[in-house]
Order: C-alpha cells, then sequence, then structure tokens
C-alpha cells in the first residue's frame, strides 16, 4: 500500500443511510464533563473532537454505530439511541 | 392477556447469529415467531473480526453447514509477539488443520448472515429487517412484546439478541449499561486482493485459510492485539483493544493504532496493493463470567453479546459460536415455555440450566480468570521487549567474538525479572 488511507477516506468507503435526527448526542450541559473527552480516544470514527472552548463536539455522520463511547462517557453524558429503521451504517462485508 | 390473544408466540428483536439462531430452531419446531433487524439486511449492523469455529455448533444446525457461504478454512496459524522493531513469530500448520471437518473458518459477516437469513424464513420465520425495536411492553412486570415504528406487537416470549449495548435488557431491567473495563472495541478493514495473490502471499492451497494474531507494539502496551484472517479475495485485517486502558494513559486516538499496525512491514507487505474497501468497528464483550448478569426475566430471555457471551483468552476470542448457541438454547427454553403454556421466569429458568449444561457456561466458567490475568500490562509490552532481546541476542553476530548462549539469555532473567514472572505466568496457569 503505497499511500496510508485517512479516516474520511476510509469512512466514506462505507454504505450510509441519512437518519433524519442524530441518534446520538451530548446531554446539554455536559460538553465540559471530563467522561465526554474519553470518546475524542475511543470512537474508532474520530466523530468527537474539543473546540477552543474547551467543549467536546460531536459529528455524527460516519458513525458506526459501535458504542465504544457509550461504553467509555457512559449515558449521563451521552443520549444514545441506535438510528432509525433501515438508517445508519449498512454493511456490506461485515 | 391471555396468551391466545398474541401476535406471535415468540418474537426475536436482532437478526444476527444469536437472533437467528433462535429464530431458525423455533421455526423449525413450529411454532409462530417474527424476528425484527434494525438494518438493511440481516448482517447490516454486524461486525466480526472474521473466523467461527463450528465443532461446538454443528450438531445444533446439521443442515446449515453444507452450503453455508464460508470464506476459508483455517489450517494455518500463526502468532506475532510484536516489539518496537522487531517481532518473534509461532506458527503452527499442518495435515490435522486440513482435514474434513474444518474446525474453523473465516467468515463475513454480510455474506453469512443474510444467508442464513434466507434459511431461517425457509424454517418459516417472518423477518422484517428496518424495524428498530423501541420499547418493550411491560405488563404486571411481565414482557407481553415490543414496540417498533409505533406498532405494538405482542408475543409470549421476546428474545432480545440485540448485540452487546442490548437496550432491551436495560429496559427489562436485567442489566445495567455496561462499563468500559467489560469491554473492548475491536476496529476492522477489508483490504480487497486477488484470489491468487492471497494464496501465494500466505502459502495457501485452494481454500485453505490463514489465522494471524498480534500481541505487543500493536496496541502500544494497551490490552488487546491485532488480527488477520484471509477471506477469498480480501483480508479482514484489525485490532482489538480494552476500552479501559485506550481511557488511560498513554493518550492515543483509537484510529492511529490500526493505522500504524497497517504500517509496520510485517503487516504492510501482505496487504500490499490492496484496496481497502469497508471500515468497521464494534465494542466487544469481554469480562467473562464475573461480568454475565441475568439471563432471563418474566417473559424474556437475553442470547448472543446481548448476554455478554463472548471470551478473549489470548490465542482466541470468540463469540459467534456463543451466539449460536445460546440462541439455539433460548429457542429451546421458548418452546418448552410454550409446552408448559407457562412463561414466567421460573418456567424460562431452563434457558440458565441448558446454557450451564453446555459447552458455554463450562467455557466461561473454565476461564473465569482470563480477563483477570489477561489485563496484566507486561503481557502486552515489557515480555515483547524482552523476546525481542533475545532473540537479537541469540541471532547476532557481532563484529568481535559472539557470548556463550546461555550467559546471554541468563543476563536478561535478574532475580527481579525471574520473580514477576513467576507471579505473571503463575496467573495464566488459572486459565
Amino acid at each position: 500500500m503505497s499511500e496510508q488511507l485517512g479516516l474520511k477516506a476510509k469512512l466514506g468507503l462505507d454504505v450510509f443511510k441519512h437518519d433524519k435526527e442524530p441518534h446520538i448526542s451530548i446531554i446539554p450541559g455536559m460538553e465540559k464533563d471530563s467522561r465526554l473527552k474519553k470518546a475524542i480516544l475511543v470512537c474508532p470514527a474520530g466523530l468527537y473532537c474539543e473546540n477552543a472552548q474547551g467543549e467536546v463536539e460531536l459529528t455524527i455522520d460516519g458513525c458506526l454505530e459501535c458504542g465504544t463511547c457509550r461504553v467509555a462517557c457512559g449515558v449521563e453524558v451521552l443520549k444514545w439511541n441506535y438510528p432509525n429503521s433501515g438508517c445508519g451504517v449498512q454493511f456490506r462485508f461485515g | 392477556m391471555s396468551q391466545t390473544d398474541k401476535d406471535f408466540d415468540v418474537i426475536v428483536v436482532g437478526g444476527g447469529l444469536s437472533g437467528l439462531a433462535a429464530a431458525y430452531t423455533i421455526a423449525e419446531a413450529g411454532l409462530e415467531v417474527l424476528l425484527l433487524e434494525r438494518g438493511d439486511y440481516s448482517g447490516a449492523k454486524n461486525v466480526t473480526g472474521g473466523r467461527l469455529y463450528l465443532n461446538p455448533v454443528r450438531e445444533m444446525f446439521p443442515d446449515l453447514w453444507g452450503k453455508a457461504p464460508m470464506e476459508r478454512f483455517i489450517a494455518h496459524e500463526e502468532l506475532s509477539i510484536m516489539d518496537k522493531e522487531r517481532s518473534l513469530t509461532i506458527r503452527y500448520d499442518g495435515a490435522e488443520l486440513a482435514l474434513e471437518p474444518y474446525q474453523s473458518y473465516s467468515i463475513l459477516r454480510g455474506k453469512f448472515d443474510r444467508w442464513f437469513a434466507k434459511q431461517a424464513e425457509k424454517k418459516g420465520v417472518s423477518i422484517v429487517c428496518k424495524s428498530r425495536v423501541d420499547d418493550l411492553i411491560i405488563e404486571n412486570g411481565k414482557v407481553e412484546g415490543v414496540r417498533a415504528g409505533g406498532e405494538e406487537l405482542t408475543a409470549n416470549v421476546v428474545i432480545a439478541c440485540d448485540g452487546v449495548l442490548s437496550l432491551l435488557a436495560e429496559k427489562a431491567g436485567l442489566r445495567k449499561p455496561g462499563i468500559a473495563k467489560d469491554h473492548a472495541v475491536g476496529l476492522k478493514e477489508i483490504i480487497e486482493l486477488d484470489r491468487n495473490i492471497i494464496e501465494d502471499r500466505f502459502n495457501l492451497e485452494g481454500n485453505e485459510g490463514a489465522a494471524r494474531l498480534y500481541m505487543g507494539e500493536v496496541t502500544q502496551g494497551k490490552f488487546g492485539g491485532g488480527f488477520l484472517y484471509t477471506n477469498k479475495e480480501s483480508i479482514s485485517l484489525g485490532i482489538v483493544v480494552g476500552i479501559k486502558d485506550l481511557m488511560e494513559e498513554p493518550a492515543v486516538q483509537v484510529p492511529d493504532l490500526l493505522d500504524a499496525f497497517k504500517l509496520r512491514p510485517e503487516v504492510a507487505r501482505l496487504i500490499k496493493g490492496g484496496q481497502t474497501s469497508e471500515y468497521s468497528a464494534h465494542v466487544i464483550p469481554e469480562g467473562g463470567y464475573k461480568s454475565i448478569g441475568k439471563l432471563y426475566g418474566e417473559g424474556i430471555l437475553l442470547a448472543g453479546d446481548a448476554a455478554g457471551f463472548s471470551m478473549n483468552i489470548g490465542l482466541t476470542v470468540r463469540g459467534m459460536e456463543y451466539a449460536l448457541a445460546s440462541g439455539y438454547y433460548a429457542a429451546q427454553a421458548s418452546i418448552k415455555a410454550n409446552k408448559a403454556d407457562n412463561y414466567g421466569a421460573e418456567s424460562l429458568a431452563v434457558y440458565e440450566k441448558l446454557l450451564n449444561d453446555s459447552f458455554v457456561m463450562e467455557d466461561f466458567k473454565n476461564f473465569k480468570e482470563a480477563p483477570h490475568v489477561m489485563e496484566n500490562p507486561r503481557f502486552f509490552q515489557r515480555y515483547p521487549q524482552l523476546v525481542g532481546d533475545v532473540m537479537k541476542d541469540l541471532y547476532e553476530i557481532p563484529a568481535g567474538p559472539k557470548a556463550k548462549l546461555y550467559p546471554t539469555i541468563k543476563k536478561y532473567m535478574t532475580f527481579r525479572e525471574m520473580w514477576g514472572m513467576f507471579t505473571d505466568f503463575g496467573g495464566v496457569r488459572k486459565i
């Protein structure tokens, strides 16, 4: 393999079906909670980042529905559900 | 509500291996069973490292295996212990691994589950895909059915096969949300390569396959390892890392671990020229016996990852056989409950008894110390480094005279080191 495939490009290979609402969201007021910062390390899709104000932000596009953020951060800081019926990632190989 | 009013005898939530195994077995017994799958098809939301061991489950589904879309039967095993810039590899192969019936196969869930779902439909299972179950219907403490897409569907028994996070088990009060120490995360790429290149590169004859595990530097000392399985025309390459370790220092973002693994020369040359065609990830239950909670309640059973049935004992990481078997036993329990016309917890308790008498709970009991023993960071950093040091000194020919072999090894074996090993490997005897 001549060049490394970036994370965005990797996620671009997957089949995603758009959902009308994000299935995971940060519970309002918890953006600076230390538990949430762990999501930046553990998310396989790199969807969590910290902004200049020290708040954690989540971009839901590219979510692999793996559940790691729920296990790492907990349900006190994340509102977590699966995408609506027939939405989200659809693995062809899995 | 009397059971005659129910829409179905059994509703199975989740069309992965445990759900399909349960529904298939229940339909075979002539009961009415509905399976709800939230993805576009069975397998759409499922991820495996890539290997299914058939021996423990072969007889549960005798008609299934003949035409199942497996990838390759595993005839070559390798374990590599990786230090920063070197590795030591142990290889196991031989005629016994190439004898039928083969003990294990590489598989892709997108193909396998979709095919298994067709077989279940042929047995009479009603499968509805693109259907997310939002809630359980609970009346007087008993699960009476599910709510999905604004619809209420009732059944005498609900089997929750909704995966490792099992939101339904939480709703039924059988479990609390999973914690980091009991779970790992797996990341995987499917890398497409020409069939002939795979067979040449891995020394495979025909449909033979190779399985390779990597430990040490792969996870930068954190609990876990790397894996590689050959499929027919692709390679499943990935890593598994304990979530608790990932949350601790040294801080590393997990996608970077996979990228670093791919760049290791030992791995890079195996996937050279390949095209990644899918990237997937999933949480894996790894808490073992001690983390398994209640497996049944009033009108509800848990199977597969939802019940915590997955186990990492280092050389093998297994989940799919437990999913198939627990689905099968959940079906048997439902069938017995149907005969007795009693769907309370005391009647469904037979599920736990069936599991206790099977390889599932036997394995979990036998390996109950494994998670505790394996979480020792020395296995993932110190020992890979030590092994590398010894190999280097044994094989290196310096410009001057070469030191005697025995003192070469002995210099690494200080009393402190040996005492540490004695304690660490003493733990291994419990596995």
